[in-house]
């Protein structure tokens, strides 16, 4: 796909979020289809940040800590200190971003297997923090958060007072799409810049890059850092939506979720972890008129896609995806060869 | 004193055999195995079937529970993980495996067993009661058997020819290959042993502790943290993990009593300062 046919189906897949959604749910007065896509859009940005990190050749399992970290600095904000939401959006980003660099430059000294068990355990550790913090209130949480206010400039109304909206949910449906609509116009131009080429090359061999001259340390705390962030905004929206915040909101079992979601959309693509988020939030609602047995079908359904897509939905290939790597597909062909001997050697080691 | 360190080697030796299966499954196949704590509450309700409700000999559930395991180890690795391991392009596709699996693990034990926390009869009563010290028998008998397993494992791993097969194959598996080792076999059989040691924790423990549906996700994290601490693929490390973490475990809970409940909190920090000193565990190779 060219250039401007990748902008134009990006133009229209926002026009179709932002229109034809609301459209189609006012036509079918299914209101609650709001809430599960603010839900997906959300998760599809805190899912962003995994893939950043899954771009530079490491397995994050732990960034439910920082959803969970930017939810609570945005609620103590909110409630303590009486900051306006979208004052502390930006804010709880940028704390998990100063808390990422801090624990990351330790830890992103691991690699591999190591790194993975670290960040689930930094999960837990999220958690435990959480529930013995003092201002975290506990395993009882902060709850009552007030909705977000009116933003205003020279008197007029930029964003109305979302308490006095007839309908929040469509509110913040539209500024979670946004928010999405966002993040992944960044992330793709991130990728395609020169620091997603170089951090390309820290996936393929940090040693090679390194006696190149990449400066490794520096690329991937950045890479760590971003990736927060946007766990952080993601936690702190959730946080607004669900006006409340506990120690269980983000768990062991979401952050596996969120690398679940990139996995499974593909981790070469970046729109991968959006229509990841979007499967496995859809099928599991789906699945939910089963009872019982929606986890059994589930697993089954994700044991299956692995068995017979091992490398994400989005491999597939169908015409009209964006394809990621259709700028150059000979030196794309050479990367996955050589991903996959450095793959094997590694497994020989 | 002396109560606390018995119950941190009691702990210890449980966690090591936790951190066995583990470390194992990860040397020969470069697999984390999520489903490792799903496995254990496995072991354990096989356990509490055959010996809590029809009170058949405690031996007999636990070699029950080790026979269940290490065939659903064996179809586990030949029908899903050989697959993918083949296919993917990406050595990380595994890890999205090992969850559906655990997700999976999770939902059969839902069905088959229910929510509710399950226990057993004690299989020997009466408690130990020294000046310093006391500990209930079964307890006692649990930690002698975790020590004999653990003993055992090591010699089998040592001096058997699968044992060694399988140390070459964490080695160097396109060097055993060369040499004629038969990998895919190998890597069925260690894959069987892992999960025949998850069980055979479960099915000990459940006469102390029971067993809930819900538990594998902590215990798969507990195991986490030993392989971290010992360094991964190694059956040493997987050892002195064990014991450490149940040490610490046993220590914190007394020493930290009344700060409320932060032992693993404490824990952790202390691992991510260990592990910023040393990056791949007391005994790991450089990146596993």
């Amino acid at each position: 796909m060219t250039a401007t046919a990748k902008l134009f189906a990006s133009a229209a897949l926002l026009l179709l979020l932002l229109v034809g959604v609301p459209l189609f749910i006012n036509a079918t007065g299914r209101s609650d289809l709001y809430y599960t896509l603010t839900s997906v859009a959300l998760l599809s940005i805190i899912s962003a940040g995994v893939w950043i990190t899954f771009y530079i050749g490491r397995i994050n399992i732990g960034q439910g800590a920082y959803a969970l970290m930017g939810g609570y600095v945005s609620a103590i904000l909110v409630m303590e200190y009486g900051v306006s939401f979208w004052v502390t959006l930006p804010l709880a980003g940028l704390f998990c971003m100063a808390a990422s660099v801090l624990i990351g430059l330790p830890i992103l000294r691991l690699r591999g297997v190591y790194f993975a068990m670290v960040t689930l355990v930094l999960t837990e550790v999220a958690r435990l923090l959480a529930l013995a913090l003092p201002i975290t209130n506990g395993a009882k949480g902060i709850v009552s958060i007030p909705q977000p206010g009116r933003i205003g400039l020279f008197g007029l109304t930029i964003v109305p007072d979302f308490a006095t909206l007839a309908n929040p949910r469509f509110a913040f449906y539209v500024v979670s799409v946004l928010l999405m609509a966002l993040c992944f116009a960044a992330l793709y131009r991130l990728k395609n810049s020169r620091i997603g080429q170089l951090c390309q090359s820290l996936q393929q061999n940090e040693e090679l890059a390194s006696s190149i001259g990449v400066n490794i340390t520096y690329l991937r705390v950045l890479a760590y850092a971003i990736s927060s962030f946007l766990g952080g905004v993601g936690g702190a929206m959730f946080a607004a939506i669900s006006q409340s915040i506990y120690p269980s909101s983000f768990t062991v079992a979401d952050s596996i979720n969120f690398m679940l979601n990139c996995f499974l959309g593909g981790l070469g693509y970046v729109f991968g972890p959006m229509l990841g988020t979007f499967v496995l939030y859809f099928g599991w609602d789906l699945l939910f008129q089963t009872g019982e047995f929606q986890l059994l079908i589930f697993s089954t359904i994700l044991i299956a896609l692995m068995l017979l897509l091992p490398n994400g939905l989005l491999s597939l290939r169908l015409s009209g995806r964006p394809k990621a790597t259709a700028a150059a597909p000979p030196a794309h062909r050479q990367e996955e060869a050589q991903a996959r001997s450095t793959a094997a050697g590694r497994a020989s080691s | 004193m002396e109560q606390v360190i018995a119950n941190g080697l009691y702990l210890g030796a449980q966690y090591a055999l936790i951190a066995l299966g583990l470390t194992l499954i990860f040397a020969l196949m470069n697999v984390l195995n999520f489903a490792h704590g799903q496995m254990y509450v496995l072991g354990g309700f096989v356990t509490y079937t055959i010996y809590g409700r029809l009170g058949l000999p405690f031996p007999v559930a636990l070699a029950a529970s080790c026979v269940t395991l290490g065939v659903v180890g064996a179809l586990i690795e030949k029908f899903l993980f050989r697959p993918v391991v083949r296919r993917s392009e990406r050595e990380e596709s595994t890890m999205l495996l090992a969850a559906a699996v655990a997700f999976f693990l999770d939902a059969v034990i839902l069905l088959l067993f229910g929510e509710k926390q399950r226990g057993v009869p004690k299989i020997v009563n009466g408690v130990f009661v020294s000046d310093q010290l006391i500990m209930p028998y079964d307890r006692i008998v649990v930690g002698v058997v975790a020590i004999a397993m653990i003993a055992a494992f090591v010699l089998y791993m040592q001096y058997s020819r699968p044992g060694r097969a399988m140390r070459a194959l964490a080695q160097d598996r396109t060097a055993a290959q060369l040499m004629g080792v038969n990998v895919d076999r190998y890597s069925m059989i260690g894959f069987a042993l892992g999960a025949l040691l998850a069980g055979a924790v479960g099915s000990l423990l459940v006469t102390i502790t029971g067993v809930n549906s819900g538990i594998g996700g902590p215990i798969s994290i507990k195991a986490f943290l030993m392989v971290m601490i010992g360094g991964a693929g190694v059956v040493g490390g997987a050892i002195a993990g064990g014991f450490i973490l149940g040490m610490m475990e046993s220590v914190g809970l007394t020493v930290l009593r009344e700060y409320g409940d932060i032992t693993y909190l404490v824990i952790f920090a202390l691992l991510m300062v260990f592990l910023s000193i040393r990056p791949n565990g007391l005994m790991g190779k450089p990146w596993g």
